[in-house]
Formats: C-alpha cells, structure tokens, sequence
C-alpha cells in the first residue's frame, strides 16, 4: 500500500498513476480546527488542515500576523506549509518555520501519534524532532497539528518601489536597507528589465511606477513598523541618502494601501505573466547574493535570442527565481538549461531548491547540494521512519537509493 | 490663475472598517490613514492643468488636527506647490469646512476651488455644493471631464449624471468636484518626497479666519450593516419556484 498525501484541487503531479499502482490518498482538510491562541505570547496552535488565509483572518482579529505569507495562501494549508518548509514573501523579517513552528503533532508511518506538541520557545531537552518534519515533503509522516509562533500586527507599512542601474547597486542598497531601515525592513524584493517587461505586457490591471523609462533592476522594499511618522522618517532618510549615493535612479513611494498594493502587484505577478507567455522552465536558488545575478548573465549567453531569461526574487534572502520563458516547450532548449543550472549552483555552493523543495521532479537532484554522507544520512533516517517506503515514495531522495 | 485644491486625511480606503462596540463611531486606533481618493483625483487634475500651462500654482488646503499636515504632505510631494493647514478638530460637519474653505478662497483668491465630490468616511457629498453657495461661484459637481479656456475664462466639465453625461460650461471662479473617472493619480516619486520636505505649509486657527464650530448634527448611533446571508444552492426549479412564493414572497 503506497500513501499519498494530497489536498484539496491541487494536482500535485502530472503523472501520478504511471508512478503509484496503488495509491492512498490522505487528505487532512477536515483537520481544520483552531485548537487554542495565547493572546501573550501570540502562540496559535491549530490542526493541520488549517487553510493560510483563514489563520491569517483569525489572527487579523486578535491583531496577530502568520509568520508566513504567500500567493498560494487561498488554498495552502499549514500542514502542507510546514511539510514544504514554505518561505515567502515574510522570510526576512520573521525568519524560516524552521524558527517559528514551536511544535508539531505527526502521525508515523506506522500509526504512532508523535506528541510533540509544545509551545514553548526554550524547550532543550533531548534532539529537537519536530526539526526532520519540516520541510521533509511528507516523506516521514504526516504532520496533523502544528503550534506557531505568530507576531503581533503592527500598523504602519510602507512600501516603496525603486529602480537602480545595475545589479550591484541593487546589492549595495540591500546592505544600505539592512542598516538604515534595521528593524522595520520586512520584504526586499528585485526583479529585471525582463520581468518587468513581461508583467507589463502580459498581466491586466498593472500599472508602471516610471511610465517615461524603463530601468534595468527593479526593487521593492516594504517595511512594517508601529509608528508611522518615526518609520515614515526612517524610511526618508534611508532613500535620500541612497538617492544621493546613486544606488537609485528613480523611485516612487505608495502613499495608501491602494498604491501598495500595486507595486506588490508587479512583483506577486511575475509567475502569472510568465504562464500566460508560453512555456516555462522554473528554477528557484539560493546563491550567495554577490554572486546571484551571474548565472543570469550566463544564461542568457547560452541561450541567446532562443528564449527569453527572467530573473526575480527575494533578493533580501538569497533567493533566485530564475525562469527561462519560450513560446513552446522544447527539448533543445531544456538541454541547454539543465544540467548547466544545477552545476553552476553547486559549483557556486547555492542550493538548486530553495523554498520549493524537490518533490519528486528533483529527487534525484539533490546530489548537486547535500553531500553524500548527509544524503546517506537522510536516507537511514527514512528507512527507520518508514521502513516499507508507504509516504511518499520517490520524492525527495532518489528512489535509486532504496533498492 | 491659482487653483485651490481642499484634502481630506480619511480612513484608507482599503482598511475594513470596524464599529467601535459602544457605537459611536468607526475604530480609528492603529488604523492606516490616507488621501481621500477623490480629493487625490482633484489633486490630479489642478496638478495637470498646471502643467499644461493654464495654472501658476496648486494650493493644497486641509482643515483638520495635527495629522492632516501629513496628508498635506502626501499632496506636496505629488505635486502641489504649498499647503495651508486649518488646525481644528476632527469630525467638523460640510457646512463648517464649507465656511472655512470660503474663508480661506478670499485669502487666496483663486480662480479654481477643486475637491473631492466626497469623502469615504461619511460619504455626505455636500462640501461642494455648500462652499459654492457660499461664495456664489458656479459648480460642475461630479466631474469626468475638465477642460479648461483661459481667454474666454470658462471651464467645460462633464458630469457623469443617470442619463448619461452632462456638459456644463462654467464661468471663473468656479468650484469643481471630482468623479472616479476623471483621472488616475500619480504616484509620489522621490524627488518630488525629498522636495515636498522644503515646501511651505502655513498654519491658520480658526480665530484667523473668524469661523466658529457650531455642531448642527448630532450622530446617535453607528452600527455595521446587516450580515448577508449565506446564498443555498437548490436541487430543482420547483424547489425555487416554492422559495420565491412561500419564502421571499415575491412571486
Ligand atoms: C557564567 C555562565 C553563564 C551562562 N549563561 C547562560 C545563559 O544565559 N543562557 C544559556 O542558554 N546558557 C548559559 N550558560 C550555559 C552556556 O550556554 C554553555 O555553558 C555553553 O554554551 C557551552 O559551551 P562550552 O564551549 O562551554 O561547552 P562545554 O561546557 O565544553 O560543553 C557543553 C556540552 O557540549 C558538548 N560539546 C562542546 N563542544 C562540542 C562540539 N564542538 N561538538 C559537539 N559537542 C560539543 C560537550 O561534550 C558537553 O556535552 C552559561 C554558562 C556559564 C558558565
Ligand atoms: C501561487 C503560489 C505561490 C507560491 N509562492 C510561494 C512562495 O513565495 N514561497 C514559497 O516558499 N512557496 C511558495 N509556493 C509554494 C507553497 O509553499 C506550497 O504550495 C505550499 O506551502 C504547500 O502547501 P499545500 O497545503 O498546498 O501542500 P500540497 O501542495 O498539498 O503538498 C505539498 C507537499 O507537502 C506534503 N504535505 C501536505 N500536507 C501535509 C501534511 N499535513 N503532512 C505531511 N505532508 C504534507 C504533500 O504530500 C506534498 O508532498 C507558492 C505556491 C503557489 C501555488
């Protein structure tokens, strides 16, 4: 009997019975009850089936935020968060689900109900488990209940969208962003001239913050603080003075939410505009920051006028999506894409996954980054967890291991 | 000519609004402030004229507490040339800032008054008009369209009524409200936020401009609208046909 985890209507793979003769399909989605919400320490404990957007809503109420925000939040689950370790558009204010999740309850492949369901932020006693069900893909069980650390909503955020002249200045404005606007910065996001481009023409409704000029490197910064005339301040002067160094040729700063809204329209948009181009190859690395935009270049090198090179993401992270948009899919051009990406990531000692996670597509990928102890490692822990390969078979590691 | 543009600091547009428990009025602590969106849109279009050469300047003015001059600020760094704060308490009803905006047209003198055609807090679509009868200007009242004759000293505005558009030829001075559709508003650009900081904004009370708060309404309550009602999905038209006779009664 093979377990299949799966929820909702989301098709999780393309060709799910050539892979599974047998599969059982678990869905948790009646597992959706807030459990309790500590209004002190703004720890939420609730079931697994918990949409995001829901527990965002609830949260709102008390004045509370989810650690956690993405496009997917309408019908992802926190389950499903936690088992993908899901990043976002919050990762560099309030870190990974690595450091908020205080507790999990997981059901094992044999049956076994893991109570590891504490809500405590200092809890050192003995190896923390709860650490192998994040992000482990639902290899290793099912995760039923989760506690979180929520932080409170503070009321003021700003967002300002900016245009610089080359990647370095964008890289130079991050380190300026990281002093000068310290803890009020809660999103730094970059996209190219070829992201921009392809939102403005293929997504409705967006509106361009510089209609006289396009720029090579696009950044949105958004901060979130709880006083607005002292961030409003902070925020001035971190951008006068970038202005006056150069990191920023043109800038614009939202003056209501509507406005706001906007600027994350562009950037929250890329993925849609690229799916409304034609076919796509997705990558999403994690490369040192200097040395991200790089393979951009290389890329499109390789490439040349064959296919159109797209690069965003959460600059402030590390974090590279980088999407090379063809009219059609096509094999010659995937062979220029793939192996050189992966190599050039490893190469470089990024990551060829990093808020995605390898599911089954890049299973056997995973060589390019985790070495081959470690690898061998995940592997024992796997066989001790779920020693008749009944949760998920054939994602996350190689399935050549196994036999 | 100088167009004079009056502001109002409101609740964000995209905020949803909560009633205070003891109903009397909306939550406004830690509650996003912004333009209104319809005295952004008149700001706009004073900010056009100007630069299409039949304006000198663009006078933003708001009546309001401390805070508004923030509001102000938004609207020198999209553009207008100077600001005019009127220090006053919140919640002043139409025919009050009516009086006052009347006061400060005969400091000013300009040749255009434009504002919003109302504000989304309490949604009352009355300054306008009354700042209009007051100084007994002609107005072009939900304005789509502006074009402006600096020889002949008129201004053309359509206005979007039931029946479709109306056109109105008004003689300067005049006053002008605003409409959604006339115009998309600017964002505020850095340099235009870095030079709005050294633009002026001149503090009046309202002793200087001889205006006194008389409150001609009293608010008695404010509750939320009723909740809609979840929509049933039914199994048949005869199903429906029996909903609608026995249970709406509308057949
Ligand atoms: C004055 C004082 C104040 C302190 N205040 C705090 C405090 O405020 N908060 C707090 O959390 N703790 C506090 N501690 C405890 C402190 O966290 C630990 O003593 C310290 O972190 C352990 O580091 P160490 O190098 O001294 O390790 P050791 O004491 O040498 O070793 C501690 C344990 O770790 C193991 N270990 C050490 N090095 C390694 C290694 N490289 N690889 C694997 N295992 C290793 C050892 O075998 C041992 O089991 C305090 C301790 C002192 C003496
Ligand atoms: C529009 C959109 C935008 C996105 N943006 C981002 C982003 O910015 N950053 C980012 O990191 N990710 C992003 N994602 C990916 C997102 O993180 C994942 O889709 C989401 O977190 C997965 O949750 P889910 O409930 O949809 O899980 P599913 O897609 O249903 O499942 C994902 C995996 O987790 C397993 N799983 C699900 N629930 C459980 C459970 N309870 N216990 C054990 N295993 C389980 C499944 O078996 C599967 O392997 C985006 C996705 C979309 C569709």
């Amino acid at each position: 009997m093979v377990t299949k985890l799966y929820k909702g209507h989301r098709v999780i793979i393309g060709s799910l019975n050539l892979i599974f003769l047998r599969p059982v399909i678990v869905s948790i989605s009646h597992m959706n009850k807030i459990i309790s919400f500590d209004k002190v320490s703004g720890i939420l404990v609730c079931e697994a089936g918990c949409i995001l957007e829901n527990l965002i809503a609830f949260l709102d109420n008390q004045g509370f935020v989810m650690p956690l925000d993405l496009g997917a939040k309408g019908s992802c689950q926190i389950g499903g968060n936690v088992s993908t370790n899901a990043g976002g558009l919050r990762l560099l204010r309030y870190g990974s689900l690595h450091g908020s999740v205080l507790g999990l309850e997981v059901v094992l492949a044999n049956g076994t109900v893991l109570d590891m369901l504490g809500t405590l932020r200092k809890d050192n006693t003995g190896y923390d488990l709860k650490h192998l069900f994040i992000g482990s893909e639902g290899s290793l069980g099912i995760v039923t209940k989760v506690s979180i650390l929520t932080p409170p909503k503070l009321s003021s955020v700003n967002v300002c969208f900016l245009a610089c002249k080359d990647y370095t200045s964008c890289l130079n404005l991050l380190s300026e962003a990281k002093r000068k606007l310290g803890e009020i910065l809660s999103a730094f996001e970059f996209l190219d001239h070829d992201a921009m481009d392809l939102v403005l023409k293929h997504l409705e409704g967006v509106r361009n913050p510089f209609p006289s000029s396009m720029h090579d490197f696009y950044v949105l910064i958004e901060t979130t603080g709880s006083n607005e005339s002292y961030d409003r301040e902070k925020l001035d002067a971190f951008l006068l003075h970038s202005m006056e160094n150069g990191l920023i040729s043109d800038g614009v700063v939202a003056q209501d939410i509507t406005q706001a809204s906007s600027c994350w329209h562009i950037r929250e948009g890329i993925p849609e505009a690229l799916m409304k181009a034609g076919g796509v190859y997705k990558y999403d690395l994690s490369i040192p920051v200097e040395k991200m935009y790089d393979l951009v270049k290389e890329m499109r090198i390789r490439l040349d006028a064959s296919a159109k090179v797209v690069a965003y993401g959460h600059l402030g992270d590390g974090n590279l999506h980088l999407n090379i948009s063809t009219p059609q899919y096509d094999d010659n051009i995937l062979s220029q894409i793939e192996p050189f990406v992966y190599e050039w990531t490893s190469k470089n000692k990024g990551s060829i996954s990093a808020e995605h996670g390898l599911g089954l597509m890049k299973a056997n990928k995973i060589h390019y980054t985790k070495s081959p102890e470690a690898v061998q490692l995940m592997v024992t822990i796997k066989k001790l967890l779920d020693p008749n390969g009944i949760l998920n078979p054939y994602k996350v590691l190689p399935p050549s291991l196994f036999t | 000519m100088k167009i004079m543009v009056a502001i109002k600091r409101v609740v964000d547009y995209a905020v949803k609004i909560r009633v205070k428990p003891d109903k009397s009025g909306v939550e406004m602590k830690n509650v996003k402030m912004s333009m209104n969106p319809f005295c952004e849109i008149a700001l706009e279009e004073a900010l056009r004229i100007k630069e299409s050469g039949l304006a000198s300047e663009v006078v933003a003015v708001s009546v309001g507490p401390s805070q508004f001059s923030e509001t102000l600020r938004t609207g020198l760094a999209m553009g207008a040339d100077r600001a005019i704060h009127v220090e006053a308490p919140e919640n002043i009803y139409p025919l009050t800032i009516a009086k006052i905006l009347k006061a400060l047209v005969d400091v000013e003198k300009p040749g255009l008054l434009f504002l919003g055609k109302q504000a989304i807090d309490n949604d009352q679509n009355q300054t306008g008009q009354m700042v209009a009868g007051l100084l007994k200007w002609p107005q072009g009242t939900f304005a789509s369209k502006v074009v402006l004759d600096k020889e002949k000293q008129v201004a053309t505005v359509d206005r979007e009524v039931d029946g479709g558009i109306e056109t109105l030829c008004l003689d300067l001075p005049a006053v002008i409200t605003t409409d959604l559709r006339l115009n998309q508003p600017r964002y505020a650009t850095l340099p235009n936020i870095m030079k709005a900081k050294s633009k002026p904004i001149k503090k009046f009370t309202l002793q200087d401009l001889n205006v006194e708060i008389k409150s001609d309404l009293e608010v008695v309550e404010v509750t939320e609208p009723p909740k809609r009602k979840s929509g049933v999905i039914l199994s048949s038209v005869d199903e429906l046909i029996d909903k609608l006779k026995n249970e709406a009664r509308v057949i």
